[in-house]
């Protein structure tokens, strides 16, 4: 069984353990031809199948059964066969479909996108920026909820939700016991947490980090700034209840807010504690690292350096001294 | 070598004849042309009381507006501060608490919101990156100053009147 399997992503072999799905290999092979995923997470068990913004064409299916599947397939939860050739962006009818999907994931969002704070890193944003259309058909009064707080840190935009579930994953996963999930079907389904009740469990802050929208975002960092005017810097702290390496987003010498160290697939790489997330906001609790490497695609990369932060400016006063003479020099002109 | 185009003039330079060599006449000549000068239209503008009309395209002091509510339209995005190329404009955002309804148009507005004026190069790209249309550089020149300090202009010299007040 340890066998191999080969698979041809757009014309580009690689071997993989059988087993792995054609998003895996494809994220193996990396550079544009992987499929983007808006509810498949790596580090979620059972997670995929459901935005479909991952479908690939498999024109054949494998050694033994050379016939091309009849349908496009989500990759995410699709494995891969010995000698499976699959298209992804060198197919129309992917791109075409794909364009279908961002249009179905956009009507109902509300694309407050100036006013949310996810925007400059939201996955929704990207997609529909690589492979969306500039309008909408849509015309009807979109579906909106109310805010609501989900304990004193988190805050829910159940308006902003596609409901991808990697939040409801991420409860049942890394907490003991589950808190919110998703009620109601269909059109109607929102993620609660039954009579509002507050995640207290001490990962429940990486529902933030999952959510690949501005639907689940730090309450703590609510409107403080842009996410692309803060400076991203790696850091780690020793802490008893995660493994402590996290991003530090500075903005002078404040630091905004604290999230886990995301990959280029917009995963993050540990998952952090609330702890390390919410308390602990100063440089002196942690270890700085150095700055984060940013993929110069990202919005955040402009003005951004990859070096220590640089020091704010102290108060000089010999400086004022002579500022306090020229100005006085300058107010009897 | 050939010449490359046909343009090449050969000038001849003849001795000046005598009422060249003179020398008064052509002085007389470019006399009478100040003089002419004298009485035709002056092109002189004296700028801070009389001002040339501004062409359509003209790029000025920037102004953020209201809807026609009367209420800021600026959300505090952040996007023309990201497209400024000479980072002159800051900014820091307020939510917008219950009973400022009419005051913001949305739920989070420009609590601080500054242009140096002295690092503005009056591009416009401010006013393209706009999503809310809340930024126009439809205002006058930015008047001269003494000090660094009176050139950064906040939301009390930029914002536009109220409706009721004009």
């Amino acid at each position: 069984m340890s066998e191999k399997v080969k698979v041809t992503i757009d014309g580009i072999t690689v071997d993989v353990e059988p087993g792995t799905s054609i998003l895996n290999a494809a994220r193996q092979i990396g550079g544009d031809i992987v499929p983007p995923a808006m509810c498949y997470y790596s580090k979620l068990e059972g997670s995929g199948g459901k935005c479909r913004t991952c479908l690939v064409k498999v024109s054949k299916g494998s050694e033994k059964d050379p016939r091309p599947m009849p349908k496009l397939v989500a990759s995410c939860r699709t494995g891969v066969m010995d000698g499976m050739e699959v298209q992804n962006i060198t197919s129309p009818e992917v791109i075409e479909a794909r364009k279908g999907v961002v249009e179905i994931l956009l009507i109902n969002h509300p694309l407050d996108c100036p006013v949310c704070d996810q925007a400059g890193e939201c996955h929704l944003q990207d997609l529909s920026y690589e492979h969306g259309v500039a309008n909408t058909r849509y015309e009807f009064e979109r579906r909106t909820f109310d805010r609501i707080d989900i304990g004193d840190k988190i805050q829910l935009h159940m308006t902003r939700c596609i409901l991808c579930y990697r939040c409801v994953y991420v409860a049942d996963q890394l907490t003991d016991s589950r808190q919110h999930g998703i009620l109601g079907r269909g059109d109607a389904s929102e993620i609660s947490t039954y009579i509002e009740k507050a995640i207290d469990n001490d990962f429940s802050g990486n529902v933030i980090d999952v959510c690949p929208v501005g639907a689940l975002t730090d309450r703590t960092f609510r409107f403080k700034n842009r996410v692309w005017f803060s400076k991203p810097v790696d850091a780690h702290r020793h802490c008893p209840t995660c493994k402590g390496k996290v991003t530090l987003w500075y903005k002078g010498e404040e630091v905004l807010r604290v999230t886990g160290r995301k990959d280029e697939f917009g995963e993050v790489e540990d998952f952090i504690c609330n702890t390390c997330r919410f308390e602990t906001k100063n440089t002196k609790d942690w270890v700085i690292e150095g700055p984060r490497q940013i993929s110069h695609k990202s919005v955040i990369s402009s003005n951004h350096y990859e070096m220590v932060p640089l020091p704010v400016i102290k108060q000089n006063p010999a400086l004022m001294e002579a500022n306090k003479i020229e100005f006085d020099r300058a107010s009897k002109i | 070598m050939e010449p490359l185009s046909n343009r090449k003039k050969v000038l001849e330079q003849k001795p000046m004849n005598f009422w060249e060599r003179l020398y008064l006449p052509a002085i007389f000549q470019g006399m009478g042309i100040t003089f002419m000068h004298m009485f035709k239209k002056k092109e002189t503008i004296f700028y801070p009381e009389v001002e040339r009309e501004f062409s359509e395209n003209w790029r000025g002091l920037h102004s953020l507006k209201r809807d026609e509510n009367g209420a800021e339209r600026c959300t505090a995005c952040g996007l023309c501060a990201l497209s400024c190329p000479a980072e002159a404009i800051t900014m820091i955002a307020g939510e917008r608490q219950k009973g400022e309804e009419h005051l913001y148009r949305e739920e989070k507005y420009a609590a601080v919101y500054e242009i140096n004026m002295l690092r503005c190069i009056f591009c416009g790209l401010c006013e393209e990156a706009c999503p809310k249309e809340a930024i126009y550089l439809d205002g006058p020149i930015v008047p001269a100053d003494y000090l660094r300090k009176d050139f950064i202009y906040g939301k009390d010299k930029l914002v536009e009147e109220p409706i009721g007040s004009l």
